[in-house]
Formats: structure tokens, sequence, C-alpha cells
């Protein structure tokens, strides 16, 4: 191949390669092992899943197909109301959800862009503060709250008041996310652009930083919403009813075992189609850097 | 005079800096500074990294707080006030784009803030970009752009709210050296067309010596000298000056009657009431000239060349003198017949010449080599 020089450039030549024989060999046996480790992982998730629906659509004779079942997890209702206690809990699952991740950006959005710009040197005690609740184990937690929700349940009874609790959860998870996000941009360099232009700090956060975050923040709010609708231990302790209260609920108060598989299929697909959507709404449009 | 988006005349500002004073726990950035900014000019502070010319443009933006001092801005005083109300326009040494915004977006980032009426702020835009020869690209976004088209789309942006004041915080230095040199004179060209104010900050003394109406060097936290580039070149008030700007070759001299005799040539001197005495001379490298030895025109200086650096259209000969090195620069034309090896003889050009203390200047090599 000719060189190419033009005036101050570096001249072109052409790239000492392999021959093409050997590229498309190695790229084929690289191939191969990817779909191999794809498959045998792939399989290794799923075929326990596969099970857990086979077994939920078991029939009274094995080997047979039945959706009595999930009939079944439809079909308790309140005696009170006449509602499914399903619906309602995942109704209130839903509601803490978009409570703990409202709670979660407000708090932690602006507090890290703050000690980003501000205070560098406080970084590493937040961070500390925020990954803490990872080494404590949800009993501890309920036993250091107990006497906080017993003043919590005297104003309100309701399940939403588990939030408070739920940003603690969620924490670690979102600070992670998020203190990502703000690496990946110089905030420093565009909240001074801003400010010199004449924007106030909370223009500086809303019209420049947060829009800059979005796959940080939203990877933030799947994280804290996968930890709302898959938690467990510390609705039951404090004597909530969520929505993993209630399939527990339901499997223990049936004599039919294909109504365990498949309540616990169906939180696993509830949540994973919830957080589908939810990442999908956040894709990012095209055009944009 | 500088001129609105409507033709109307606005008045350039005098900006006045006295007495500001920035520490970082022991750490002095700026010592007392004075500097004034006179109407429409462009001066250019310039000086080494940590000398304390970013802190002077950040204090006089509001990105930072000075501890003594104040700030006066056509005869206002700013120093209490905070960065987004200064009025003041800025671009940075980081490409500070908003990635999430399209060019004409960016443009009008700042008059949307100033809530101006959304035909009139895309006008404005559109006419800035029309300025900074990017009007045909306002609707790609940052990623899409080079890094000289985004620091002018940022010059664009700076000037689309119309400030008092334009600060440049190193806005070429992360630009290649074609780029940088066409950016450095559109940045010019703009500047006296819109007539406004301007502080420019740099570490690179072509930039400086080429745009500036007043060039200002600063050292640790100081400002040394403080005038038109021409002055700072040939009359450079100190040794660091005169060393930091250009290059300097130190030979002994002796100051007698207002004059510098240095190896037998006889040189005026910048400041004629230097006392009598054993001393350092300054010579640049420009003022140095070289021929060969067998030449007629030889004079009291005879040495070898050592090494020819070739730079372009000139180049810088190193000349041994046996008990000294001195630097010559030439036309490449004339350096090629001086060979590395060959026999010259220097003669130096009677211009001003710094001096100092010999044992001053000693004390400056020992620190910097150090």
């Amino acid at each position: 191949m000719a060189a190419v020089t033009s005036l101050g450039e570096t001249p072109l030549t052409a790239p000492a390669g392999r021959p093409r024989g050997m590229q498309a060999g190695r790229r084929r046996r690289l191939n191969i092992f990817r779909y191999t480790v794809f498959t045998v992982f792939g399989l290794f998730f799923l075929l326990p899943l596969l099970a857990l629906a086979r077994f939920s659509l078991e029939g009274a004779t094995l080997g047979t197909w039945s959706v009595t079942a999930w009939k079944q997890i439809a079909s308790y209702q309140n005696q009170n109301t006449g509602i499914p206690p399903l619906i309602s809990a995942i109704e209130i699952t839903l509601e803490l959800a978009v409570i703990t991740c409202a709670v979660m950006l407000v708090l932690l959005v602006p507090t890290m862009v703050w000690v980003r710009l501000r205070v560098r040197w406080l970084s590493r005690t937040v961070e500390f503060l925020c990954l803490l609740p990872l080494a404590i184990p949800a009993i501890s937690l309920v036993v250091g709250l107990g006497e906080i929700y017993n003043r919590i349940q005297r104003i309100s009874l309701s399940a939403l008041m588990l939030f408070w609790v739920y940003v603690i959860l969620a924490l670690p998870y979102a600070y992670r996310a998020l203190a990502a996000g703000l690496t990946a941009i110089d905030v420093t360099t565009l909240s001074e652009a801003a400010r010199s232009l004449g924007a106030s700090w909370f223009s500086v956060l809303v019209r420049v930083i947060v829009p800059n975050m979005r796959a940080a923040i939203l990877n933030a709010l799947i994280l804290t919403a996968g930890v709302v609708l898959g938690e467990f231990t510390i609705a039951y302790l404090l004597l909530y009813t969520n929505l993993q209260v209630e399939l527990y609920s339901i499997s223990r108060n049936t004599p039919n075992a294909g109504v365990l598989f498949a309540t616990s299929l169906a939180a696993l697909l509830l949540t994973g189609v919830l957080l589908l959507i939810m990442s999908y709404a956040g894709r990012p449009r095209r055009g944009r850097g | 005079m500088t001129r609105t988006a409507d033709g109307a005349a606005r008045t350039a500002v005098e900006v006045r800096l006295e007495g500001l004073s920035r520490h970082y726990g022991p750490v002095v950035a700026l010592d007392r500074l004075d500097l004034t900014l006179l109407p429409g000019e462009l001066v250019v502070l310039l000086g080494p990294s940590g000398c304390g010319k970013t802190t002077t443009l950040r204090l006089l933006a509001g990105l930072e707080d000075a501890d003594t001092g104040q700030i006066f801005v056509g005869g206002r005083d700013i120093t209490r006030v905070p960065a987004n109300k200064r009025d003041m326009g800025m671009v940075f040494q980081a490409y500070s784009l908003f990635p999430h915004m399209t060019v004409r977006q960016n443009v009008a980032f700042g008059l949307r803030l100033r809530r101006i009426a959304a035909a009139q702020r895309d006008k404005r835009a559109m006419d800035m970009l029309e300025l900074v020869d990017l009007s045909t690209q306002a609707d790609r976004y940052p990623h899409q752009l080079s890094g000289g088209q985004q620091q002018r789309v940022a010059l664009a942006r700076a000037l689309a709210i119309e400030p008092q004041v334009l600060l440049l915080d190193e806005p070429l230095s992360a630009l290649d050296a074609k780029v940088r040199a066409q950016l450095r004179d559109q940045i010019r060209r703009i500047q006296l067309e819109v007539g406004i104010t301007t502080l420019f900050v740099t570490h690179d003394q072509e930039e400086a010596l080429a745009i500036a109406d007043r060039v200002g060097v600063m050292r640790e936290g100081s400002l040394e000298q403080l005038a038109p580039p021409t002055e700072v070149y040939s009359r450079p008030a100190t040794p660091f000056v005169a060393q930091f700007v250009g290059l300097s070759n130190r030979l002994p001299g002796e100051v007698r009657g207002g004059q510098v005799i240095v190896r037998g040539c006889t040189l005026p001197l910048v400041d004629a009431d230097t006392p009598d005495g054993q001393v350092v001379a300054l010579v640049r490298p420009e003022a140095v000239t070289l021929a060969s030895h067998d030449a007629p025109e030889s004079g009291p200086l005879v040495g070898t060349v050592i090494a020819v650096t070739f730079l372009g259209a000139t180049s810088r000969i190193t000349v041994d003198l046996g008990d000294a090195t001195i630097l010559a620069q030439l036309p490449t034309a004339d350096a090629t017949t001086l060979p590395a090896g060959s026999r010259v003889a220097l003669t130096m050009r009677p211009d001003p010449v710094l001096v100092s203390a010999g044992s001053e200047l000693a004390a400056r090599a020992a620190d910097e080599e150090a």
C-alpha cells in the first residue's frame, strides 16, 4: 500500500497483520468459546426456573398438567374487603418501591454531588456509611429498628412506613450506581461552566448534572426497586405484609405444593418484568452522547 | 465599545484586582496581587504551573473566594458576589460543553436561564455560532465535534450572554499545535470585534505574545512584569521574566557607565541606572550573530559549533566558546552553512540587555535545577 503523507501528519503505513485465514480461524474459535460458555451458564440459570414452572403446572396425577395452583394464588380473598390479598400486597409493594426510589434519589443525588464538588475529603466517610448496610444482617437491623417502628406504628400501621428501612437497605446499591455515574462525567467543570453562565445550584443539579447521569440514576432506581420487590425478612419480622410476605403466607396455607412453586415463580416473573420495563423506559434516545 | 445583539452600543468595563491573596493551607497561591484590565483590553497572564494565574482567574470568576483583597468590575465591588451573578463568560481548559445538549442548546443555555424569549434566544445563539464559523453544526452534539470546534462553541456560549468580562483559562492547551494557532488568532479577532475586556491565562509564551495587549508574567503568586508583549520580551523587568519568556544566554559582564561589557562587546542596559560592577548579562539568542571564522567580518568572539537544532524557519545553534556555551538563533538558510564542528565568529547586536547580580542569578538557577 502506498504511504500518504500530509503536512504535519504522521505518514500512514499498511498495518502489519496476520494472514486473513488465521484471523478468521481465531475469531471462529472465540465465538465457539463464547457460545459454549453462554449456553452452559444459561442452562445453569434457566433449568431450575423451567423446573419451577413445570412443578407449578403439575396436576393431581404425576405427569399431568394443570393450572390449579396458579388459579389458587389469584383466588385467595381478604374476608373483609373481598380483594385478593395478593393484589393488595402487589399494590403496597409497588407504592413502596416508588416512595423508596424517590426518597433515595432526593437524598443521595444532591448529597453525592455536593460532596464531589465541595467536600471531597468527606467522600470516603460517605462511602463507608452508604456501604455499611451491606455488612449488617437483616435480623440485626430489625432488632435495632424495632423500637423505632414501635413508635412509628403508633402513628401509622401502613406498610408504606417500611420505606424508611428500605432506603437504608438500598443505599449501598444506589450509592455504587450513582458513584459510577458521577465518575463518568466531569462534574466540576460542568457545574462551574453552568455557574459562570448564571445557573443557581438548583439549576446546575437539575439542568446539567442529573440529565448527564440518566443511566446511573436509572441503574440506581432499578437496583432500589429490586431490593424493595424482593425484600421479605424485615417486613415479616416487623409484622408488615408486602408482596414476599403475602406469597409466603399463601404458600404456607395451602395443601397444594404446586402453589408454593407458583408463588415463587410469580414473584420472580413480576420483579423481572417490572425491572425490564424500567430498563426499557430509560434507554438512551438516538443521537445523544 | 461593544455591540449587543441588537446593535446597541455597550461600553467595555475596567476590571481592577486590589491586594488579592489566596492561600491553600501553607501554600501561598496569590500574594497581594494588584492588576488592572483597561476597558476592551486583552491581558494574558503567563507563568509556570503553580504561579497563581489560574487562581487569579478563578477569583475573578467567583469560583473561589479570596482571603483578602477586593475585585472591582466597572467600578462596582463584586468581591462577595456569587459566581452566577457576576455577568462573566468563561471558557475552560477542559471541554465544558454540556453533553446532553446540542450545540445550539449549549449556546442558548445562559439565555434560557435569563428567560430570554425562545425566538430571540435562537437568533442570538445562531449569531454567536456564525461568529465562530459553526452555524452549520448547530444540531450536533458535543461528542460529534472535534476539540477545536468544541472550544469555539464554548466561546460562543460564553459570549452569547453578553458578559462584561470574558475569561479564558488555558482554552487551547488540549488542542494540537496547528489548531491551537488557528483558534488563538480567531479568539483574538472575535475579542477585537466584540471589544470585550478579556483575561486570558496560559503557560504558552507564543500564545501570550501573539494575542495580548499586555502580558502579565507571574511567579509564585506575584506579578513580575505587566507590559506589552514587545516590552516584556525585549526589556524584561526581572531575570525570571528574561528567562521564562524566550531563551537567554547568561554571560558574565561588567557594568561601566550605564553600559555593560560582555566578552569585549559593549551593550546598552535595560536599566541605565544600574550601578557599576560585576554582573550576569542575559543576552537573547537572536541578538547573537554568527559568521564563519574564515569570513572577513570576524568579531572578538570565536568558538566551535557543537549542535544545530532545526526549529522550522529558524535554527538554534549551540557554540562552545571554551569557557562558556552560547546559543544563537538564525534563519535556517543561514544556519545550514554552519554545521557542527565549524569555527565561527560571534557578534552581539546592541539590544538593551538585562543584568543581575551574579549571586541572585546563581540562586535562581539552583532553585530551577532543584
